[in-house]
């Protein structure tokens, strides 16, 4: 952006033959330096924004062994989550079956639409969930599953050590590669 | 005839303004950032739809690196002396004042408590987190997160200072480490405390995502 040069030369008459030093602009295009500098502002706003770590809270029950003391579930109401190897979820309603004919198998991508359909079956108060990680199981799919609580407003969920005849089922499922299938 | 002149003006603006405005706003922001310290020990987290952030101070972070290793460091360097000297009171630690002026300086602790003072003898710089063993927490006879924690209580109610438990797992890591520091943390009576992790947005469609748009807060339990 050339500066106009507006002072208008030429008004004092030197004489003939003596020529006007053309004078040079001092002024330099500062628009360059100004996108740079917004530039910069953008990308320090957003590193400082997306470095912030978020935690998410997690209350344990204590445990108990005298059973009065231990929550009650109705069987109608509850939906156990099997956490496998590779993100596998297998689950059942209720109680599971002696020959785990009702443990279906999903993947933990899947298994939202199994929550919520449980959700709008069931009466708020009976429902409950309950997340049982197998050994194979990693941190990252506890988390997730407790996420997806947080995520379809489940308000009673538990983490519950996984037994031996549920652990068993994962692996052979694991083994088979059944899950998703 | 002479036309009338009309006096051409410039439509050039004046950056210099500008481009105060803009870097006066630049060195700003990079004196208020705080860049992230390189972390001394490598963790993934996952992500979770929790928009809260973590604590920052009097922080007790329990790490777990994808191969099940543990780690635990404290920021509060009162609360860690006395953390020293309840290792040395209950679990034969055996740290002289000098091992427990360099464990209040370490920024994380990760070896059997038997090995605690051999450990200390490495200057903080060049000490890897790599190349430490973990905190044994595999079987529940020698679980020693019990006595890590324990010690992290008490240390924590001498000094008056609110316990905050945090607690960063990588993607990789296997339930049962996990387990077995939440076995730890039942023992010593510690139920409450956050988990690390990435934030990430809320799925359309879903409960949480419809109370959002209702304009409710989640309720925090």
């Amino acid at each position: 952006m050339a500066e106009m040069d507006t002072s208008g030369g030429g008004h004092h008459k030197k004489g003939p033959g003596v020529k006007k030093a053309k004078k040079a602009s001092t002024r330099v295009d500062l628009t360059p330096m100004v996108d740079l500098g917004f530039l910069l502002i953008t990308f320090f706003i957003f590193t400082t924004t997306m470095s912030q770590p978020t935690a998410m809270k997690l209350n344990l029950p204590k445990d108990t062994d005298k059973p009065e003391e231990q929550n009650k579930l109705k069987e109608s109401g509850a939906l156990t989550l099997l956490l496998g190897k590779n993100n596998d979820v297998y689950y059942y309603e209720g109680q599971l079956d002696p020959s785990a004919s009702n443990l279906k198998s999903s993947t933990m991508k899947k298994i939202r639409g199994e929550i919520i359909k449980k959700k709008r079956s069931t009466p708020p108060e009976d429902l409950m969930i309950v997340i049982k990680p197998g050994e194979e199981s990693t941190y990252k799919d506890v988390v997730d599953a407790l996420d997806e609580m947080t995520i379809n407003d489940i308000k009673r969920y538990a983490l519950v050590d996984i037994s031996d005849v549920e652990a068993q089922l994962v692996k052979v499922s694991d083994a088979s590669g059944a899950a998703g299938k | 005839m002479a036309r009338p002149k009309i006096a051409r003006k410039s439509t050039a603006v004046d950056m210099t303004a500008m481009c105060d405005v803009a870097f006066l706003l630049l060195s700003f922001f990079i004196l208020t950032t705080k860049f992230k310290p390189a972390e001394a020990i490598t963790v993934e987290t996952p992500s979770s739809v929790s928009s809260k952030v973590a604590p920052e101070k009097d922080v007790t972070l329990i790490s777990i690196t994808k191969d099940g290793k543990t780690y635990v460091s404290l920021d509060n360097e009162e609360v860690k002396g006395e953390v020293a000297n309840q290792l040395n009171a209950n679990n034969g630690a055996n740290l002289s004042p000098s091992d427990i002026a360099a464990f209040k300086k370490a920024n994380f602790f990760g070896t059997p408590i038997s090995q605690l003072k051999s450990v200390l003898q490495i200057p903080t710089d060049k000490l890897k987190a790599e190349s430490l063993p973990g905190i044994p927490t595999q079987d529940t006879a020698h679980n020693e997160m019990v006595a890590w924690m324990r010690a992290i209580v008490a240390a924590h109610s001498a000094t008056g200072t609110k316990i905050n438990i945090l607690f960063k797992g990588d993607n990789l890591a296997k339930y049962p480490s996990f387990k077995n520091i939440l076995t730890a943390l039942k023992k010593n009576d510690q139920f409450k405390f956050q988990m690390v992790t990435n934030a990430e947005g809320v799925p359309e469609g879903t409960d949480l995502w419809k109370k959002f748009k209702s304009g409710q807060s989640i309720s925090e339990e």
